[in-house]
């Protein structure tokens, strides 16, 4: 934030919804979650992804395209917790330290 | 923003609808309270506005000059937010009828943790359920008020140590049981009360969706685990609000008009309870119960909620 005191909205008021985009809270993390393709569900075939509706910060990508599911991680926001991890249900996914 | 009608439960669904809580939001790593409004946004069904009480989610979604809602969002005060939708509620009809505001039906949800909905925001909502104004209240359930310190609220379990709360040699934290709020604002006689938690997701989002499309104010407990306040591993937030469901802390009912109760769910498939012990072996919030001077402590505690879910699943007429 640097812009002068009669460039903020009147009254300290945010106008641009979801700005929290520019606040990256990926270095936060101590540990990244390390993800394999091999015996992934949603890259197999399409289903389960208990990862992405359980991540709290939106960090795990799922994408479809032509009957092509593509997974990934937007570790500019991940803070590593490992819910992910953890509710994996064929271990596609595992953490490992940020200091490796 | 959400304007698809159907409520998404598939992960094909879910993908592509609008998110309403973007990242770069600041609730603590592990917290299932951005998965908990994740679901909820999973369930809109058009112009929704959020009013929102104080409280962790208030506090760090909207950390200035950030905020992490799509959503049209407010927040007032900490015990108000029932209030502030009712009002809400009101103004865009009048503005409506006048040609002021475009809209002829708005969802209104209010949110407010434990502390905001149990505790110093009851009256409001109380009120506000009285009057029967058409609203979602969601309350987020972490057991106590996190976002301050970790203090003890009406939500906090019996046996659990917060910071006024200490676990010692006179007392093993919590002395009170946890205040039954779904069964409180069931008592109201309003068209739907509801407990759900993130790891039934499916039963979350239908149940989310059927608060939306009843006439007149609605109830929701959401049960949303606290990595920072409970002492327990950051990735296995979801994974306990499952244990608690399993071990009968939360069950999962709703409640239709105030007579009418129905098990769902993850609950109405349990043949029996798994002890709590199990439980509470996952917290450091609840290791002091594990010496040997709180065992017969934590005896009455394993009665207290068998004779709860005994009484539960009568009222629900599950045998």
């Amino acid at each position: 934030m640097s812009e002068k005191y009669n460039e903020i909205p009147m009254a300290g008021n945010i106008i641009e919804p979801g700005n929290s985009l520019k606040y990256k809270t990926g270095g936060w993390r101590a540990e990244r979650p390390i993800h394999t393709d091999e015996t992934c569900l949603w890259v197999k075939n399409g289903t389960c992804g208990r990862c992405w509706i359980f991540c709290p910060d939106n960090a795990v990508v799922l994408t479809e395209k032509d009957g092509k599911h593509a997974y990934a991680y937007n570790l500019e926001y991940c803070k590593g917790c490992g819910i992910c991890a953890n509710e994996c249900p064929t271990q596609s996914i595992h953490m490992e330290s940020e200091s490796k | 923003m959400a304007t698809d009608n159907k409520p998404a439960v598939s992960i094909k669904d879910m993908i592509k609808k609008d998110r309403i809580l973007n990242s770069g939001h600041r609730m603590c790593a592990g917290c299932a309270a951005p998965v908990v409004i994740k679901l909820m946004g999973m369930a809109l069904r058009g112009p929704t506005i959020v009013c929102n009480n104080t409280g962790c989610l208030e506090v760090a979604t909207t950390i200035y000059p950030y905020t992490a809602w799509n959503l049209p969002w407010i927040h007032v005060a900490f015990e108000n937010a029932a209030a502030v939708a009712s009002g809400i509620i009101e103004a865009t009809k009048v503005m409506h009828a006048k040609g002021h505001f475009e809209h002829e039906h708005v969802d209104v949800i209010a949110l407010g943790g434990d502390g905001a909905s149990f505790d110093i925001g009851f009256g409001a909502i109380s009120g506000a359920m009285e009057r029967g104004h058409d609203m979602v209240y969601m309350c987020y359930d972490n057991g106590a008020y996190q976002n301050t310190g970790i203090q003890r609220s009406g939500a906090t379990f019996m046996g659990q140590e917060t910071t006024t709360s200490w676990a010692g040699s006179v007392i093993p934290g919590k002395l009170e049981r946890k205040k039954p709020i779904a069964e409180i604002i069931a008592a109201h006689k309003i068209p739907y009360v509801a407990t759900v938690e993130p790891s039934n997701y499916r039963d979350f989002i239908t149940k989310f969706r059927k608060a939306l499309e009843v006439e007149g104010p609605a109830f929701i407990h959401a049960f949303s685990p606290c990595p920072r306040g409970w002492r327990s591993a950051t990735g296995e937030s979801i994974s306990l609000s499952k244990l608690a469901v399993e071990t009968g802390l939360h069950p999962l009912y709703e409640v239709i008009n105030g007579e009418e109760w129905i098990m769902s769910s993850a609950s109405k498939n349990l043949k029996e309870l798994k002890p709590v012990d199990e439980y509470f072996k996952t917290q450091g919030q609840f290791k002091h119960l594990f010496k040997p001077e709180w065992a017969d402590f934590r005896k009455r505690i394993q009665e207290q909620v068998d004779h709860d879910w005994e009484l539960l699943k009568k009222r629900c007429g599950v045998e």
